[in-house]
């Protein structure tokens, strides 16, 4: 390769790496889990491309020495026979001494993982259905239980012990800059610890194929100094905001006596569906519809008018609204903060 | 050569197969107005116009995702709070061969979008009028009115009757015509 070339083929190299950093990289650790497993994926690669190196130069050497006089078959030679014996026990020793290495290495690795979670304070409940995330924060005092939905608020530096269990098929919670993945399974609870070490906001996704809008199941973990996480809390305690215009009193009329109200709930209203999101506080949430859509009046608009448009199969069925109605329930929930 | 013929037609016939779910999860007319369309003429060339109903009606009940989507609907909107898993309770039995109302799938579909007198609750504005016809067509698997071959199958938890796709057929009563 020319000297140009060679730099172009390395700064783009560096350019793929870039790729790796971000919101979302098990390669980009940003706890403590995420750390032990990205220190495993690195060293696992680089031992296990150094031996390939090793494999291919003792594979290429005796093509490109010499080719010795063939040696007579019928002779004996002790000498060589010993040599080449002692090679293949050699090699059998680092091969076993590699693979008993690299287990131990994981069983530690592991040991580090469980004990993330010993202390944890706070115990969440993560429900996956398709294709969307049930949170609910448990508390010893019944009514600061707080039911959410695709969005999970952590305070940062602290361990915390997540519930997994799902309502219909198997999904998987992962959070790549935080920790490794774990299913969710129905009827069956496995326990996650998870810990951010700074503030920031990680992106997970179901790693599990759980339907048609599988890669629409997305999820944000968003941590907090303890206090803002504690002021969140509370806030999301309060039950919804009244209407504030008219026209948003006609959207929430509509939405008490449209479907909307067999399937969602709004703390406070008569709405006390269990089965979809919780939208009590839905615009204080970054995106729509499991990170399907970013937040705002537009795109609330085109998710309610055609939800099957947005994320076809969803199990939001598209509704008979007309344009005002549709504005009318929009300007209700914009104001849902 | 015959062999490529022979694979060729297995292929096309198995593909036949495919409508059996065929996913159609947007309502003909998205935005428009629930009501059925209004005929706004008797004429039609040849004669008898269909009943828009009817086409609706048998597309429901031969589609496996229709009638799988109304088993979820009757836990997700609490049928089942009434009528339980089909075996009834406050509500009559929807697994038997009685039927109050008729056992067509039009007089299911105004049973639940209009509601009946004696404790059926109208839900005209509170179900979009596709997942009603897909309830409709559920509550009739319940009683074997449906092809065995697109019926739901087994739910997780315990059941007062086989599941719906294994449900003596209604119209032979189970014996082979
Ligand atoms: C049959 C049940 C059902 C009905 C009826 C229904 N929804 Fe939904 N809705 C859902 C489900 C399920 C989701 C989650 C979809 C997903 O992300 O896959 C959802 C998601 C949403 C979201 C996004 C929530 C979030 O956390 O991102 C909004 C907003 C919403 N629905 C508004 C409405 C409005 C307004 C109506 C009435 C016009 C309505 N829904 C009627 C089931 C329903
Ligand atoms: C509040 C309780 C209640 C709920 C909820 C309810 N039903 Fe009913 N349902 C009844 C009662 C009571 C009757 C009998 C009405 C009568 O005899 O006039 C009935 C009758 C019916 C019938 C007619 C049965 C026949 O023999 O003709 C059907 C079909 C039916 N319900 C389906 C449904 C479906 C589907 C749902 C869910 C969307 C539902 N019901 C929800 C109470 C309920
Ligand atoms: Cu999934």
């Amino acid at each position: 390769m020319k000297r140009p070339a060679l730099t172009g083929f390395a700064m783009a190299c560096v350019l793929f790496l870039q790729g790796c950093a971000g919101w979302q990289s098990a390669l980009d650790p940003k706890g403590p889990a995420a750390n032990e497993l990205a220190w495993l994926i690195w060293f696992f690669t680089a031992l296990c491309a150094l031996i390939w190196v090793l494999v291919m130069i003792a594979l290429a050497a005796p093509l490109l020495m010499r080719p010795r006089a063939p040696s007579e078959p019928l002779v004996l030679n002790a000498g060589a026979e010993h040599r080449k014996l002692r090679v293949v026990l050699i090699a059998v020793a680092m091969t076993v001494s590699v693979v008993v290495g690299l287990t131990l290495l994981s069983f530690f690795a592991n040991r580090t993982l469980a004990a993330i979670g010993s202390g944890a304070a706070l115990t969440i409940r993560v429900t996956g259905h398709q294709w969307w995330w049930e949170v609910r924060y448990e508390d010893a005092t019944p009514n600061r239980i707080l039911t959410t939905a695709n969005e999970i608020h952590i305070p940062a530096g602290e361990p915390v012990r997540l519930l997994l269990t799902s309502t219909d098929v198997i999904h998987s919670f992962w959070v790549p800059s935080l920790s490794g993945k774990l299913d969710l399974i129905p009827g069956r609870i496995n326990v996650l610890d998870i810990k951010a070490d700074k503030p920031g906001v990680y992106r997970g996704q179901c790693a599990e194929f759980c339907g048609a809008q599988h890669a629409n199941m997305g999820t944000f973990i968003i941590a907090e100094p303890r206090a803002r996480f504690d002021a969140w809390w509370n806030d999301q305690l309060r039950p919804a905001r009244s209407p504030a215009s008219g026209e948003a009193k006609t959207g929430e009329d509509l939405f008490l006596h449209r479907p909307c109200v067999m399937c969602h709930r709004i703390g406070g209203t008569p709405a006390g569906g269990t089965v979809a999101p919780d939208l009590t506080h839905i615009a204080s949430r970054r995106t729509l519809a499991a990170g399907t859509l970013t937040m705002s009046r537009g795109n609330l608009a085109a998710w309610i008018a055609d939800p099957q448009g947005v994320k076809p199969g969803a199990h939001m069925p598209v509704m008979e609204l007309n344009g005002d109605e549709l504005n009318a329930i929009v300007a209700y929930l914009e104001g849902l903060k | 050569m015959t062999h490529g013929a022979v694979t060729l037609l297995l292929v096309i016939l198995a593909l036949t197969g495919c409508q059996r779910e065929e996913r159609d999860t947007r309502p003909q007319s998205a935005l428009g107005s629930g009501e059925q369309p209004t005929p706004v003429t008797t004429l039609e060339p040849g004669g008898q116009r269909p009943s828009p109903a009817d086409n609706k009606a048998a597309s429901f009940e031969a589609n496996a995702f229709h009638l799988s989507e109304g088993k979820r609907l009757f836990g997700w909107f609490n049928c089942s709070g009434c009528h339980a898993n089909g075996g009834g309770g406050m509500g009559p039995a929807l697994m038997d061969e009685k039927w109050l109302y008729g056992s067509s799938i039009e007089s299911i579909h105004a049973t639940i979008r209009d509601g009946r007198p004696k404790g059926m609750p109208s839900f005209h504005d509170k179900i979009p009028d596709d997942q009603i016809w897909e309830l409709a067509a559920f509550v009739r698997s319940l009683s074997g009115n449906v092809p065995s071959s697109a019926a739901p199958q087994r739910n997780d938890d315990m059941m007062p009757h086989p599941s719906e796709n294994r449900l003596p057929d209604a119209a032979t009563l189970g014996k082979s015509p």
